[in-house]
């Protein structure tokens, strides 16, 4: 049952960027998990305080292991805690996977579309991965819009994808700076440069948006305008706030 | 007492008794919704409540801004864990839109612009529990947060008050909706975490 608080004990526990971490985690009895699910994660302090939050899968379908991604908010209250202080041999307790909306199963015979903003790549990649393990053929694409190159997770890995896969196509913007040799200023995400970039609406594309609330509203806006059917794109936003309020 | 994470302190930010369990506090309004927000203008937009014997009661924009209009001051619970205390909306009382519908249903299935569906027993949305609201913090309700017009049931997780909402259909029985469908739990209270399914 998804309800129950189960133990995971941290296995691994390597640095994606600066300010983040992709952490294993081993749990009894788990069976798998679903691409793009979702687990929460409990903190217990000495005196009995306790806080949740919620982390996506970045590795999904490998029995009782699977791994997060948690990028350290400024003052945020657990994820500096799993960046920071955690390390392998801890243990903790975790409860899902959840979630069976925003998820690719290797059945799914569409094209896909995925966008991320920053740490929204987190459950796309694990859609990624789990595409690249299937013998699912339906081609892939992303675009991955990044503030630098360091901001960047799973470097290496979508640098060889990109390279070697004949099913994945890989797409960055980015906004504040760009690596060396790349050609152009730093921009912002534009309607134009997203449909030059995204498969076009008649290649009938599964889309999955994940990143900051804005992001990803102005992104599926554009999609629709564009007359991508709305019922084609699933969306996940974290992080922001919708307006100032 | 859970697995103690050594080292983890926390930041106290709950230990407030209007903060259901699981929840923490925020400032902000975040949005959580599973696909691409739908323009509806006031000019089409309907509310119907439809019965299990097939009457169908509907209002325009402007006839249900001619009904009751009533300040509401409330919490909110994301399943998300996010909580939202004392949050201003201004609405229309669903036991002003239900004085004329006959109904012997338990069950409702609210529907929305776009195609999300919820399923909310009825004794859920009468007694002074919920709203259709259309104002937030004296604005009007932002597309982002379901403008024009949102089903509001605060003492539920928040994915039971339907954005877009368009109407509420009597069900005889009670259906799974859209996120009940999707792991998360049939009716949703918050005080006992009802989460997921």
């Amino acid at each position: 049952m998804s309800t129950l608080w189960r133990v995971a004990e941290v296995v691994s526990g390597v640095p994606e960027s600066e300010t983040s971490r992709t952490i294993g985690l081993r749990v009894d009895g788990l069976n798998g998990s679903l691409a793009g699910q979702h687990i929460d994660i409990r903190l217990t302090a000495d005196d009995g305080y306790t806080a949740v939050r919620s982390y996506s899968v970045a590795t999904a379908g490998m029995d009782e292991i699977l791994e997060i991604t948690v990028d350290e908010l400024t003052d945020g209250e657990v994820s500096p805690y799993l960046v920071r202080d955690l390390m392998v041999g801890d243990q903790l307790e975790i409860r899902g996977p959840v979630g069976g909306w925003f998820v690719w199963r290797p059945t799914d015979t569409n094209t896909v579309q995925l966008i991320a903003g920053g740490s929204g790549i987190v459950p796309l990649m694990s859609m990624i991965r789990a595409h690249e393990a299937s013998e699912n053929p339906s081609p892939f694409r992303l675009l991955y819009s990044l503030k630098s190159p360091e901001a960047g997770f799973y470097r290496e890995e979508l640098l060889t994808l990109s390279r070697e896969s004949p099913k994945l196509t890989v797409d960055y913007v980015y906004t504040r700076k760009v690596p060396p040799g790349w050609a152009g200023a730093p921009k912002r995400l534009t309607a134009e440069t997203l449909l030059a970039t995204v498969l076009p609406a008649e290649a009938g594309p599964d889309i999955f948006i994940c990143g900051q609330t804005m992001f990803v509203e102005t992104v599926a806006g554009w999609l629709v305008q564009a007359g991508y059917p709305a019922t084609s794109i699933k969306t996940e936003r974290f992080g922001g706030t919708g307006g100032l309020r | 007492m859970g697995i103690i994470s050594s080292g983890f302190h926390g930041k106290r930010r709950t230990g407030n008794a209007a903060i259901p369990p699981g929840q923490h506090e925020t400032g902000t309004f975040p949005v959580l919704t599973a696909g691409p927000a739908p323009y509806v203008a006031r000019a089409d937009w309907e509310f119907f409540i439809t019965t299990e014997a097939g009457q169908r009661h509907a209002w325009s924009w402007d006839a249900f801004m001619a009904l009751p209009q009533v300040d509401i001051r409330t919490d909110i619970h994301c399943v998300t864990s996010w909580s939202k205390l004392g949050t201003s909306w201004r609405g229309v009382s669903l036991d002003t839109l239900f004085e004329d519908v006959e109904t012997a249903s338990e069950f409702t299935t609210a529907h929305s612009y776009g195609g999300y569906t919820t399923n909310v027993p009825l004794r859920d949305l009468l007694g002074g529990k919920a709203w259709v609201a259309w104002e937030f913090d004296g604005e009007p309700l932002e597309r982002a947060h379901g403008g024009p017009a949102r089903l509001l049931v605060p003492h539920l997780y928040l994915w039971k008050s339907a954005k877009w909402i368009n109407g509420i259909e009597l069900m005889r029985e009670d259906i799974p909706g859209f996120w009940e469908s999707n792991g998360y739990h049939m009716h949703g209270d918050p005080w006992r975490e009802e989460r997921y399914s």
